[in-house]
């Protein structure tokens, strides 16, 4: 299947896959470090005939991402941190009304304008809802450059399968980094049909409508309990994950993205020295790989979870959640930009085989 | 017996929300009319705000879109983009478009954003009971400005046609009114004019409508028409901001001769 491998940064992967999953339209505002999606598209979307359009702000871009939504097109935009923050509001109202779009967020470091080195400070922000209102985003971890080209044209087709918005959660690091990707011959596009998208009636009996409001409490009900069906429904059939060495791992490592990758090392290095450590890597971070952790968390031989964050310990929380108190769940991250070392990442996992860690 | 009248097809069945000498009605009518007068119906696809016309998707029988307070020209250009062959208007009020939008208005104007923007200026917040907008005038009474306006604390008007017809991207601008006939067709006109830009690709068209809002005047419907002729027009004077050289008898003839 795969023909040719290219060097290639992250940031200019997922542009890349967006046009190979047949996205035509990008709305998007400058801002550091998810730059080069942009300028990929600018150049690469027009000679494509497709729509680039440079908003007047992050807020604009959302909107016009709404709008060429709900007119039934494949649509992306893409920010980080603080861009993202303004474009909860329409990240809400694609929720509410139900639109399928792509968004990528390339974390930085914050909170306020922070920094502009690589985070995963904003995982409750994405996994939690970010904006007003019950709903949910589906939202995916890629670990390498490789897995953005894949995981971002899978967006596109969950997006559309379930009409709502899907997110790609990198930080500045996958972003920023070049890696060999190798690209498919032909993407495995699954196309939906969309008889509500506004499309002009063009003959229909009926106009179609697209909206979130529902100024009936029980037609708001109804809808939010449609709503949370489909995100059950999601919970139980998109969850992604990948599991190494759990089987007879004494501590089990949980990390994602990029720290998952400063994890696989610390892992053979913990091996080196007799200490037999797995890891469960959530690629979905909602739906959240609960059932796995749970599953881990009863097994005789593991006797323990180190969570590793680009944060001061977001996701930790659902670990503990699926954990359920049943063994003890550290916790190592960094914050303001910085990577845990491999170093520091294996001192803890020796304080916890010897009993020091508290 | 022959039918001298009915109401158009290009609005739904839906009763309209709206109070009593509100002119959103004739707006809506206007627009409505004028959809398929100029045989778009089936090809247009509206943006609705937030304000009193939150649900206007409900009353035009057009497909249409509902928008977050002021990112309606945001919206209608994603749709536009996508569409390229299709009509998109919003239909925006004062607060929506001239206060929480105004980048959005702005940029679309200047970007030459291939949409109609229709917007409600009757000086108030409708909806939410009666607030001071950016076009409240000075001295007007709102319910944020008990004392009434008073520019040394709250500012000055916008006039919104006349900072968007500054933008070269804004092909055509007017402003109208409706406290008569005569007025009323004059509207109708400016609304399949600025359809006419739009079809013929020309840029981006506004057409600004002066209106009433009793109900948060605290006037009677006669009461508050007089007061938009003797207090709004003073300040937001009627006529064409932009497209004056326009020639609309044409433009259509044009643009189909262009395409056969």
């Amino acid at each position: 299947m795969a023909t040719k491998r290219v060097l290639m940064k992250g940031n200019e992967v997922i542009a890349e896959a967006a046009l190979r999953a047949g996205c035509r339209n990008y709305f998007g505002y400058p801002i550091t470090p998810q730059t080069e999606v942009m300028h990929y598209m600018a150049k690469k979307m027009v000679e494509i005939g497709g729509n680039f359009v440079q908003a007047e702000s992050e807020v604009s871009a959302i909107n016009m991402v709404y709008g060429a939504a709900a007119a039934g097109a494949r649509v992306m935009t893409s920010s980080s941190s603080p861009g993202i923050s303004l474009k909860q509001e329409g990240i809400s109202y694609i929720a509410g009304a139900e639109l399928p779009a792509v968004a990528v967020n390339i974390v930085r470091a914050g909170p306020g304008l922070g920094g502009i080195q690589p985070s995963q400070g904003d995982y409750w922000q994405a996994t939690k809802g970010g904006g007003h209102g019950d709903y949910r985003n589906l939202v995916i971890a890629p670990a390498s450059v490789q897995e953005l080209y894949e995981l971002t044209v899978e967006a596109f087709n969950l997006a559309d399968t379930y009409r709502m918005l899907v997110m790609i959660l990198g930080d500045g690091t996958l972003g920023q980094m070049m890696e060999p990707v190798a690209f498919r011959d032909e993407e495995p596009i699954k196309v939906v049909d969309k008889p509500w998208a506004a499309t002009g009636r063009g003959g229909r009996d009926t106009h179609n409508m697209i909206t979130s409001i529902y100024i009936n409490p029980d037609d708001l009900e109804a809808k939010n309990r449609e709503l949370q069906e489909k995100y059950k429904y999601i919970e139980e059939h998109e969850v992604r994950y990948e599991e190494f060495g759990v089987e007879d791992a004494e501590i089990v490592i949980t990390a994602f993205s990029t720290c998952s990758r400063i994890c696989r090392n610390v892992i053979r290095q913990a091996a080196e020295l007799g200490i037999k450590v797995g890891m469960i890597r959530p690629i979905t971070l909602w739906p959240f790989p609960s059932a796995p952790i749970a599953a881990a968390a009863d097994r005789d031989n593991v006797k323990a979870f180190l969570d590793i964050e680009l944060s001061a310990g977001q996701m930790v929380e659902d670990v503990r959640l699926a954990v359920c108190g049943k063994k003890p769940v550290y916790f190592y991250g960094r914050m303001g930009g910085n990577l845990p070392t491999q170093k520091e990442i294996l001192e803890k996992i020796i304080a916890i085989h010897e009993g020091r860690e508290v | 017996m022959a039918v001298v009248f009915e109401k158009t097809k290009g609005l739904t069945d839906k009763p309209f929300h709206y109070c009593p000498g509100c002119h959103h009605g004739i707006i809506h009518r206007i627009i409505a009319e004028s959809m398929v007068e100029m045989g778009i119906l089936e090809d247009t696809v509206s943006v609705a705000s937030v304000g009193c016309t939150y649900n206007s998707y409900e009353y035009f029988a057009c497909d249409a879109v509902q928008a977050a307070h002021g990112r309606a020209p945001a919206v209608a250009t994603g749709i536009k983009r996508t569409l390229k062959d299709k009509i998109v208007f919003t239909y925006q009020g004062d607060g929506d478009l001239a206060s929480i939008g105004t980048a959005e208005i702005i940029h679309a104007a200047a970007r030459g954003e291939k949409i109609t923007a229709f917007f409600v200026n009757n000086a108030v917040y409708g909806m939410t009971s009666g607030q001071m907008a950016p076009t409240t005038l000075l001295g007007q009474v709102t319910t944020t400005s008990p004392f009434g306006r008073d520019a040394s604390y709250q500012g000055y008007p916008i006039n919104v046609s006349e900072l968007i017809s500054q933008l070269t991207g804004a092909a055509y601008v007017e402003r109208v009114c409706l406290t008569d006939f005569k007025n009323i067709q004059n509207a109708k006109k400016a609304v399949q004019n600025a359809f006419k830009v739009q079809q013929a690709g020309l840029g981006f068209s506004m057409v600004e409508f002066l209106s009433t809002c009793p109900t948060n005047w605290g006037k009677e419907p006669i009461e508050a028409m007089d007061w938009l002729k003797e207090k709004m027009i003073p300040q937001y004077p009627l006529g064409c901001f932009k497209g004056q050289d326009i020639d609309f008898k044409n433009l259509g003839r044009q643009d189909a001769e262009v395409k056969s």
